[in-house]
């Protein structure tokens, strides 16, 4: 691996999806995930959040837009090319019957490899470094249906992290898993930052987005109402504005981050 | 001791599952053991150290006639039809994530009957012929399943469901053929359709062994697909993979090896529906249904029941087909237990 200086930088240029022609999901929306960043997407119940991401992760192909990546249209790189330097985590990612948390992590080595070279030194190395980043490696050998709901989305984040994209998009990582575990994938993601790393997640948390993004994009009805650092962005306005919510903003007395508390 | 074995040597690097070199030894071993034994049955009597003999260049103008023409190929047959359709069978589960995504299961069999049916009432016949026939029939039954089962991607349930009802759909067709078209072609058909090695040709061995032999070398790259594929369309796409491209060349693998065999011995069921699922569980905890030891099953499966069809009965030759429906119904109802109690 060759160091890369600085994070990767990925842009939509006025990207329209819909489902169906008529009714647009995200209808002409401009976005910009400043390289090396945790940027986190936020946002109602279907304003469009994980529609963005998965178009900007080329699993949805945009009707109009383009996404680009340091400045190359996605679409037009080879797909294992693309998939060493832009990984996602989907929201339920399958885990096959009985898979081992080794043989799954593995797999997210397959965009390296070839048929003569599927388990190189380089690919040994990038799964012990991912067992280990994600605290896994004492599972490497149990079968996932034997593991909690948080030690099961550390092993799928191990797998992105296998994969050692410098773009990484994960799609509501918290989802389904108490507030403990919440906290602890979350922590494990933020942990994960660095000035050569570019990451953006969904997440429904408003007070989670704000403590740890250190970008901001707040998205309703398809179009993006707000973007920035948390501590510019989250007001009592925005917060009216995204969830029809008359709140309070306080400032976390130990993290110095915007906190939103329901009710006038 | 982890589970797997590293090999790497100059620019091969790969990781190799104990169980499955163990499991790959052993059946190897119980496959080429029953073949030997294969060949010593029957009325000319023969015995293993003679059959080895002949083999080798040796034995007398009986015994080689016995062993190269009348047993061989026919035993020959049997292993390699056997791991096609234990191939085509684990293909069609992997993509289907379901142990009753098989080929005879969907509609595909079915289909390939149909198409050598018709060619027969076109007066088509000769082995080139019937293996077209059952190619087309076969894929198709294929698109059609595909086209009623797709809405936005395919789901393996639909899949199932649609195939199973494009099965009915041909069988009848099949059952009309069988009742207008005159007495000869319907016996002609019938026979066929019950699936049988007794009238497999030494040149439909040969034909068999080279598309074995190539699904062997496309084997691993297929493999890779199907592991990726099990992650979900997502993650296999996120991982760069090309969804539907990789989803088409892999039913064309599994309709390829399924149809070369409905085209020479007629549809043999079961074989393609359980062999995967044996494999995969003799591999053990932990793993998926794979191309290796499904075709290994397969072939151990085919040949026993070859034997159960010629040997069980005496004086009496059943359709090898015959056998394996009769497993393949128990095991169905076995499955089906298993599944239901796991759900």
């Amino acid at each position: 691996m060759s160091a890369i200086v600085s994070g990767p930088e990925l842009i939509g240029e006025a990207l329209r999806v819909g489902y169906r022609a008529d009714a647009a999901i995200l209808d002409g929306v401009d976005v910009r995930i400043p390289p090396g960043e945790l940027t986190v997407i936020i946002g109602p119940n279907a304003c469009g959040k994980s529609t963005l991401l998965r178009t900007l992760a080329r699993i949805l192909r945009p009707a109009g837009g383009a996404v680009l990546l340091d400045g190359a249209d996605v679409r037009s790189l080879p797909s294992k090319v693309l998939a060493r330097r832009l990984g996602m985590l989907p929201q339920s990612p399958i885990a096959p019957d009985g898979i081992t948390v080794l043989d799954l992590v593995s797999r997210g080595r397959y965009p390296h490899q070839g048929i003569l070279r599927s388990w190189s030194e380089d690919d040994e190395r990038a799964v012990d470094d991912a067992l280990i980043a994600t605290g896994t490696l004492d599972l490497a050998d149990r079968q996932m249906d034997e593991l909690s709901g948080g030690q099961r989305q550390r092993v799928w984040i191990a797998m992105a992290l296998a994969q050692q994209t410098s773009a990484l998009l994960l799609d509501e990582p918290t989802t389904f898993l108490d507030i403990g575990h919440q906290n602890d994938v979350l922590e494990l993601i933020s942990g994960m930052r660095d000035a050569s790393r570019t990451i953006v997640a969904v997440l429904h948390d408003i007070n989670q987005a704000a403590r740890f993004a250190t970008h901001l994009i707040a998205m309703k009805d398809g179009r993006i109402v707000a973007e920035g650092r948390p501590t510019d962005i989250v007001t009592a306005e925005l917060i009216d504005e995204l969830f029809e919510l008359r709140a309070r903003i306080l400032i976390d007395p130990a993290y110095g981050v915007p906190m939103v508390l329901p009710g006038g | 001791m982890r589970r797997a074995l590293t090999v790497r040597t100059g620019f091969v690097s790969v990781r190799i599952d104990r169980r499955m070199l163990v499991l790959a030894a052993v059946m190897l071993t119980v496959i080429v053991a029953l073949a030997l034994w294969a060949v010593t049955l029957g009325s000319f009597p023969i015995s293993v150290g003679q059959v080895a003999d002949t083999l080798l260049g040796g034995g007398g103008k009986a015994a080689r006639k016995v062993v190269w023409e009348w047993r061989g190929p026919r035993i020959a047959a049997a292993i390699l039809f056997g791991a096609l359709l234990g191939m085509s069978g684990a293909v069609f589960q992997s993509l289907t994530r379901n142990p009753l995504g098989s080929p005879d299961v969907i509609g595909f069999n079915a289909g390939s009957y149909t198409g050598v049916v018709v060619a027969m009432m076109l007066g088509a016949s000769g082995y080139a012929a019937t293996v077209s026939a059952a190619v087309v029939g076969g894929l198709i039954a294929a698109v059609i399943v595909y086209a009623l089962a797709f809405r936005d991607g395919v789901s393996g349930t639909r899949l199932i469901l649609v195939g199973i009802a494009i099965s009915l759909f041909f069988g009848g067709l099949n059952q009309w053929f069988a009742v207008t078209a005159d007495v000869d072609e319907a016996l002609r058909a019938a026979v066929w359709g019950a699936g049988s090695l007794a009238k497999v040709t030494p040149a439909a061995v040969a034909v068999a062994a080279a598309i074995a032999l190539a699904a062997l070398v496309i084997m691993p790259v297929a493999q890779r697909w199907m592991s990726m594929l099990e992650l979900g369309d997502d993650t296999a796409a996120m991982l760069g993979l090309r969804l539907e491209r990789t989803k088409a060349l892999l039913v064309v693998f599994g309709i390829l090896t399924t149809a070369v065999v409905t085209a020479t011995a007629g549809p043999i069921a079961f074989v393609a529906l359980a062999a995967p699922q044996i494999g995969r569980r003799l591999r053990g905890r932990g793993a998926s249904v794979d191309l290796l030891s499904a075709a290994l099953t397969g072939a151990l499966i085919l040949l026993a029941a070859d034997i159960v069809a010629q040997h069980a009965l005496p004086g009496i030759l059943l359709p090898v087909g015959a056998v394996t429906v009769c497993a393949g119904g128990a095991y169905l109802l076995w499955l089906l237990a298993v599944e239901g109690r796991r759900r």
